[in-house]
């Protein structure tokens, strides 16, 4: 194995990132999801558009505004400052926001379509058995839209695993901090530290394909049923 | 009619001007930005030749052109990476030559925040120290080496923040998300002072010296425009352009 110390770091990083940012992701995703399924607002379709960005824009764009937004004289940064939390790039914290922003439409548009397939009929049952609204999400939406929160998982921990660009404009490469399997390839690549670089590089493939593989063979299963 | 005698007119002058005057892609290391930009200008002007730069960092551009990116001459921001092309048959033999010496500066976005000993350092007093990346950009070692020449490396190094250039590490500082750190004094400095903040001309004993080499790479061979944009590069004008960025040229 060539495999060093770093390398570990970053991977062990990597998988801490990822999994912080998926959980926050379904925790913050779920309501706007649920919110975008369901509402008949003139607001759906920007709000819609708000959360595809991400999808679109090139990952400079998004970490040369966090780098700027959450920097000392940003918005973000001087509410940041003012809680004594000091400001965010350069630090975990930094990169757990900006995964999250970054992943964001790889969870929300998998849960909508999955709050949207189940439509109007079960829930409108669960109100005719005096189920109370919460209820009715708890106990009727949420195992009806398991797949989707599947999907979503699995897509938004591949995406951040995936990350680059965002995490290199903001991340400043420091070591068990910042520095992600991606940044460490490219560092290596940059060295001259070929051998290494494969070791990684080549694991990221296994891991993406081992990841999609999951998530197709389940859709599948899914149809089949 | 007339419309299309007037295009047929600008077509064949753009064939014609296209015959005599060539392209040349140029790598350029990313300190380099501000004076190649000029440099190109100067040298289209006088010559005709067009030189399309594209700027980045040295051990990038290094793996690029060992895999075939079509670059006819290199200007990296150090001699280590020119050399190993040269021994590797990348380039045309014999064209390699230092176009500049880099001076290290560290500096802020801040006025008056670092002072002309650069004993900020020794305060230690800031958030965040940036510096280009050691393994891959010339300026990031040099940083590395001022500090440890100054006996800091120890108790910075949890400060560090690393660009992946040069660039990039300015622009850390630029933001404020960096107090201070360690840039090239070309991207702050033009004509004989500094374009804006604070900085320390940091002495050239501190560090080895940051001699940038160019090279004429192989797939510039036949190109006229190649060797035509690196003999201007040797040019007094040349000279006098990268001197105003605050670079030494060393003596042909």
């Amino acid at each position: 194995m060539h495999l060093d110390s770093s390398d570990l770091a970053a991977i062990w990083l990597t998988l801490q990132l990822a999994s912080l940012t998926t959980l926050l992701l379904l925790i913050i995703g779920t309501p706007i999801a649920w919110w975008l399924a369901r509402t008949r607002s003139r607001l759906k379709g920007p709000v819609g558009a708000v959360v595809a960005l991400p999808l679109v824009l090139p990952p400079t764009v998004l970490g040369f505004y966090l780098l700027v937004i959450m920097g000392p004289h940003g918005p973000v940064g001087q509410v940041t400052q003012a809680l004594g939390l000091g400001v965010l790039p350069f630090t975990f914290a930094g990169l757990v926001v900006g995964s999250v922003v970054y992943s964001l439409p790889f969870v929300v548009q998998p849960l909508q379509n999955a709050f949207e397939a189940i439509g109007a009929r079960p829930l409108e049952a669960a109100a005719t058995l005096r189920a109370s609204p919460r209820d009715c999400f708890f106990s009727v939406v949420l195992p009806l839209a398991r797949p989707g929160f599947i999907t979503a998982a699995i897509l938004g921990f591949a995406h951040t695993v995936g990350e680059f660009g965002v995490v290199l404009m903001i991340g400043g490469n420091i070591e068990g901090k910042t520095r992600v399997v991606s940044v460490q390839i490219y560092d290596h690549v940059e060295a001259l530290e070929y051998a290494q670089a494969h070791w990684l590089a080549g694991g990221m493939v296994v891991f993406s394909f081992a990841v999609l593989l999951l998530l197709y063979t389940r859709r599948r299963a899914a149809t089949l049923w | 009619m007339s419309v299309l005698r007037v295009s047929f007119c600008l077509a064949a002058a753009t064939l014609a001007a296209s015959a005599a005057a060539a392209e040349v892609q140029v790598a350029v290391a990313a300190n380099f930005t501000a004076p190649m930009q000029a440099i190109a200008r100067q040298f289209e002007q006088d010559t005709g030749h067009k030189a399309v730069a594209a700027f980045g960092a040295t051990g990038q551009f290094y793996s690029q052109i060992k895999n075939g990116a079509p670059f006819e001459v290199f200007l990296a921001a150090d001699d280590d990476r020119p050399a190993r092309l040269e021994a590797e048959q990348q380039t045309v033999p014999g064209s390699r030559f230092t176009y500049a010496v880099g001076s290290l500066a560290l500096w802020s976005a801040q006025d008056g925040y670092v002072d002309d000993q650069g004993a900020v350092l020794k305060k230690n007093a800031f958030r965040h120290l940036a510096i280009a990346n050691p393994k891959a950009a010339p300026y990031g070692l040099a940083a590395t080496q001022v500090l440890d020449k100054l006996g800091l490396a120890e108790a910075i190094k949890p400060k560090i923040v690393e660009g992946q250039s040069i660039a990039q590490a300015q622009q850390f500082v630029a933001t404020g998300n960096a107090e201070l750190g360690f840039v090239a004094l070309s991207q702050v400095y033009k004509d004989g002072k500094l374009t804006s903040g604070s900085a320390w001309l940091v002495p050239a004993a501190l560090h080895d010296p940051i001699r940038q080499d160019a090279v004429i790479l192989a797939k510039g061979k036949d190109n006229p425009a190649a060797q035509a944009f690196v003999d201007y590069l040797k040019s007094p004008k040349a000279a006098e352009i990268i001197k105003s960025y605050g670079y030494q040229v060393s003596a042909p």
